[in-house]
């Protein structure tokens, strides 16, 4: 290395360039075989975005032809995955033209890893998505398809690659292409979200049309994949709403400066701007933009900015700003559809965590609409939804978030929903229908008296008292499942002194456990081999060392008789009797 | 038409909505400061996320007792500067019992040092969330890594069980003991590393920047003459114009040869003379896929 290679070109001009290049976020999807991660060694490798060490690395060690390079391997980084012979996760790499950056999120072809095609897509401005042209599209371009436009990737690329393998034959390009964007116009429908489609004929493996036009195909006219990518616009011009700036952060380094941080989700904001803020829906303008290089005259989507207001408002993390009367409401019921991303199914009116833009709430599943069969585009009903479905459900929060329908906005429409016992992200949801809060200022709507119907929405489960006799270890089973059920109970034993001297004072205090919405559970240990369970005057039993049993019983009785979450509530008093 | 944002004003927009979405997250969160280049931006980027606050989180500095003498009194300054607290972790183990690099393998000293001083650190300190300067187009491996990166109670790393991380929403919930670790900068790469710094006018640590310096030369490899080095017999150091692409500790942070003595003639090489930094950090080549390893035992 000497002064010999800053001769070759202009420093001061390449900086220049450097600086007005542009990034686009784009995603890639095929089925296994499609060579996908052959596609994106190439492309990175011609666009100069491998080092000499990491192409080292690999040359020679390929399963193609020997003096290849193997550009699938320089593609899939993870161990396993070269073990497998098969991407396993997603991937995200960098690459650059003379005008644009590129930030290319892989996503695995493989069946069971669905859920990763929407993380990918869920940050796409673009999708590139790969179709053997000897093949036909199969299941996973399909499903890719769908969910690119659900998620509104803006542009989908669709590379109908190993082209070799059909002798350049312009006739094949066009029947998968006739076919497909049938399958494509059948998706519009379904989402409401057209997306803007290319097909482009190529073969990655030789190059062809993947830089540079190809000599093999000149019946097609079009650009190469590369120049595709260059041409499409600029990605914030995809998101020209009106003004969103979830708050993620209250400044306040003395007490003259209250300032708010937060990332512009859409449009532009300037001083002297009214805004709404949500969901307390009181206004105030913009004073001031203010960033570490001093203050804006504007600034717009997606700069990360802080704003301080004229005035004096109780406004904290998980608050929106948006520009007045453009839509954006408070809401604690909504619609939306549901990606399930976790081995636990779905459970309806179990607890979840849903996190949307800077807030977190709870959040219930009431009902569950209807599962989209990926394959048919069917509407099927549905009791759950398992990892990899895709569903539409209603969901009821215990707080108003404020928000928009996700085909309006992509940041303040999505949320993800997070399992409180385990943390995992459970599931990505769009929203597509939101109930406007009645009044402003009320979380519920409801005055006065809290009902016995609000508690169960609440808790996620009405009340009752269930009697349960057997070894402790059996009782203590019991417990943890409902606990980890989400169901909220209370353990009375009968065996305490108190309970003991005067039966009626147990009897009394279950009752009002059940009244206030808790499943107050009255236990008693014995030595018996028998577990009995008994709730709303129906009893089970099982033998105590058959734990599945247990379960499975337990599930049964507290829909037979606990009417814990369906139908009219029960008018009867609870009771628990004084002997079991 | 109006222009459209740079790249690098949204890869700054993106990184700052990190730092302050971890930061509002988790109790006690930390960054992870090692003076060098990454490390240098990570800091402007936080000065800029809370700014006019001051940085809500203390940065650490881990001391493996390799580390090049002239970075203490640059990273001591930058904080200063930033207004930012220092902890200093210092490996006293380690150096306890003399380890050292170059008698055991490259392996089993970054092992050692790193990955068992970093998670002391984190552990003694309770931190539960660590910021780290690391980015994505560093090694094959990390292409996977999320922005935040869930770590078990061990500080391990699950390739194959990551969560998934969609749209900028961050799954920031963790049971006591586990932690995350977030990387700011995930989707920058080496070069808009350098062009940043030269935009924003970001004090580096003299040592990337060429100059005559005393290194043992291994054929490709310079290794820099510090204090504690144990040459091998016969072998004397040369006066070699070099400067570093990364820093590790210094002996298994290789040296290249160059004359880059700005930041424009850096990136003009780094653009001609394309090689991955970490090339030259001798524990890469151990194994292939060795980073990987590293990352499961917590080394990241």
């Amino acid at each position: 290395m000497s002064t010999s290679a800053t001769d070759l070109f202009s420093i001061d001009e390449f900086l220049l360039q450097e600086r007005r290049k542009d990034l686009l976020r784009i995603s890639t999807a095929g089925n296994v075989d499609d060579g996908k991660s052959t596609l994106i060694g190439r492309l990175l490798y011609d666009t100069q975005s491998f080092s000499e060490d990491q192409l080292l690395a690999v040359l020679g060690k390929g399963t193609v032809a020997s003096r290849e390079t193997d550009f699938a391997l320089l593609t899939d980084g993870l161990r396993a995955e070269r073990e497998q012979g098969v991407t396993i996760d997603v991937a995200y790499r960098s690459f650059a033209t003379a005008r644009r950056k590129f930030v290319l999120a892989d996503t695995p072809g493989h069946e069971q890893y669905t859920r990763n095609m929407a993380t990918c897509a869920s940050t796409a401005d673009a999708s590139i998505l790969l179709i053997d042209a000897s093949r036909g599209a199969l299941r996973q371009s399909r499903c890719h398809a769908y969910i690119a436009s659900l998620l509104r990737v803006q542009h989908v690329l669709i590379a109908v690659n190993k082209m070799d393998l059909v002798n350049y034959n312009e006739a094949v390009f066009r029947a998968v292409e006739h076919d497909f964007s049938q399958w494509l116009d059948r998706i519009a429908e379904d989402t409401g979200n057209p997306v803007q489609t290319r097909f482009l004929p190529l073969c990655a493996l030789k190059g062809e049309n993947l830089i540079h036009r190809s000599r093999q195909m000149p019946w097609y006219s079009g650009p190469s994949l590369l120049e595709a990518l260059e041409q499409l616009p600029s990605a914030e011009c995809g998101e020209k709403g009106p003004f969103r700036f979830p708050v993620q952060r209250v400044l306040r380094p003395d007490a003259a400066f209250r300032g708010f941080a937060g990332q512009i989700a859409s449009g532009r904001v300037r001083p002297g701007d009214a805004v709404t803020v949500l969901p307390s829906g009181y206004s105030a303008c913009v004073e001031r933009i203010v960033t570490f290089d001093g203050d804006l005259t504007e600034a717009r989507a997606p700069l990360s900015v802080t704003l301080v207001l004229d005035r004096p408002l109780d406004v904290g993390r998980g608050n929106l700003f948006a520009a007045e009367e453009t839509g954006a409401v408070a809401t604690q019921r909504l619609q939306a559809t549901l990606m399930w991303m976790d081995r636990r199914p779905l459970e309806c009116n179990r607890r979840y965590l849903l996190k949307h833009a800077s807030h977190t709430v709870q959040a219930l599943v009431p009902a569950l609409e209807y599962r989209v069969d990926v394959d048919t585009l069917a509407h099927v009903p549905a009791a759950t939804l398992e990892m990899n479905d895709i569903g539409v459900a209603t969901l009821q929060l215990l707080r108003p978030i404020a928000a928009d329908v996700y085909s309006a906005n992509r940041v303040t429409g999505s949320f993800i929903l997070i399992d409180p016992e385990s943390n995992s992200t459970a599931a990505a949801g769009m929203m597509r229908l939101l109930h406007p809060e009645t009044a402003a200022n009320d979380e519920s709507g409801n005055a006065g008296k809290v009902s016995a119907e609000e508690r169960a929405v609440r808790w996620g489960h009405r009340g009752g008292v269930l009697e349960l006799t057997g070894p402790e270890i059996a009782l203590d089973l019991i417990e943890r499942d409902l606990f980890c059920g989400g169901l909220i109970t209370q353990r009375n034993d009968r065996d305490n002194a108190f309970f003991r001297q005067n039966p009626l004072l147990l009897a009394e205090l279950t009752n009002r456990q059940a009244e206030a919405g808790l499943l107050a559970l009255v236990v008693q240990f014995d030595d018996s081999e028998w577990v009995k369970m008994r709730i709303g005057g129906v009893e089970e039993r099982c033998l105590a060392d058959k734990s599945k049993d247990i379960i499975l019983a337990l599930h049964r009785l507290l829909i037979l008789g606990g009417n814990l979450f369906d139908g009219p509530v029960a008018d009867s008093p609870y009771s628990a009797s004084c002997e079991l | 038409m109006e222009q459209s944002l740079s790249h690098l004003r949204l890869l700054e927009a993106e990184s700052i909505h990190i730092l302050r979405e971890v930061s509002s997250e988790f109790e006690r969160p930390v960054m992870l400061y090692s003076v060098g280049k990454d490390s240098s931006v990570m800091l402007r980027l936080a000065q800029k996320a809370f700014y006019p606050a001051p940085i809500p989180f203390p940065l650490l500095y881990v001391d493996t007792g390799f580390k090049f003498r002239e970075m203490i009194p640059f990273r001591d300054e930058a904080a200063h500067v930033a207004g930012a607290q220092v902890l200093e972790w210092p490996n006293e183990a380690a150096i306890a019992v003399e380890t050292n690099p170059i008698a055991l393998d490259t392996k089993r000293y970054c092992a050692f040092l790193k990955t068992k001083a970093s998670l002391e650190a984190l552990r003694h300190f309770n931190f539960d969330a660590a910021f780290d300067g690391a980015r994505r187009d560093e090694e094959k491996s990390r292409a996977t890594e999320r922005i935040n990166s869930f770590r078990d109670g061990a500080g391990q790393w699950d390739p194959k069980n990551q969560r998934p991380e969609l749209w900028n929403i961050y799954n920031a919930r963790v049971h006591s003991g586990e932690s995350i670790r977030a990387f700011p900068l995930s989707s920058w790469t080496e070069l808009d590393v350098w062009h940043y710094i030269h935009e924003e006018r970001i004090p580096v640590v003299d040592l990337y920047f060429a100059k005559e310096r005393l290194m043992y030369v291994r054929g490709e490899v310079l290794v820099p003459a510090e204090r504690d080095f144990i040459a091998l017999p016969g072998e004397r150091p040369q006066r070699v114009l070099s400067r570093l692409r990364s820093l590790g500790c210094s002996p298994c942070t290789g040296a290249i040869r160059s004359s880059a003595a700005t930041i424009p003639e850096i990136v003009a090489e780094l653009v001609v003379f394309r090689s991955s930094e970490r090339a030259h950090r001798v524990i890469e080549h151990d194994q292939e896929g060795s980073m990987e390893l590293k990352e499961r035992e917590g080394y990241l």
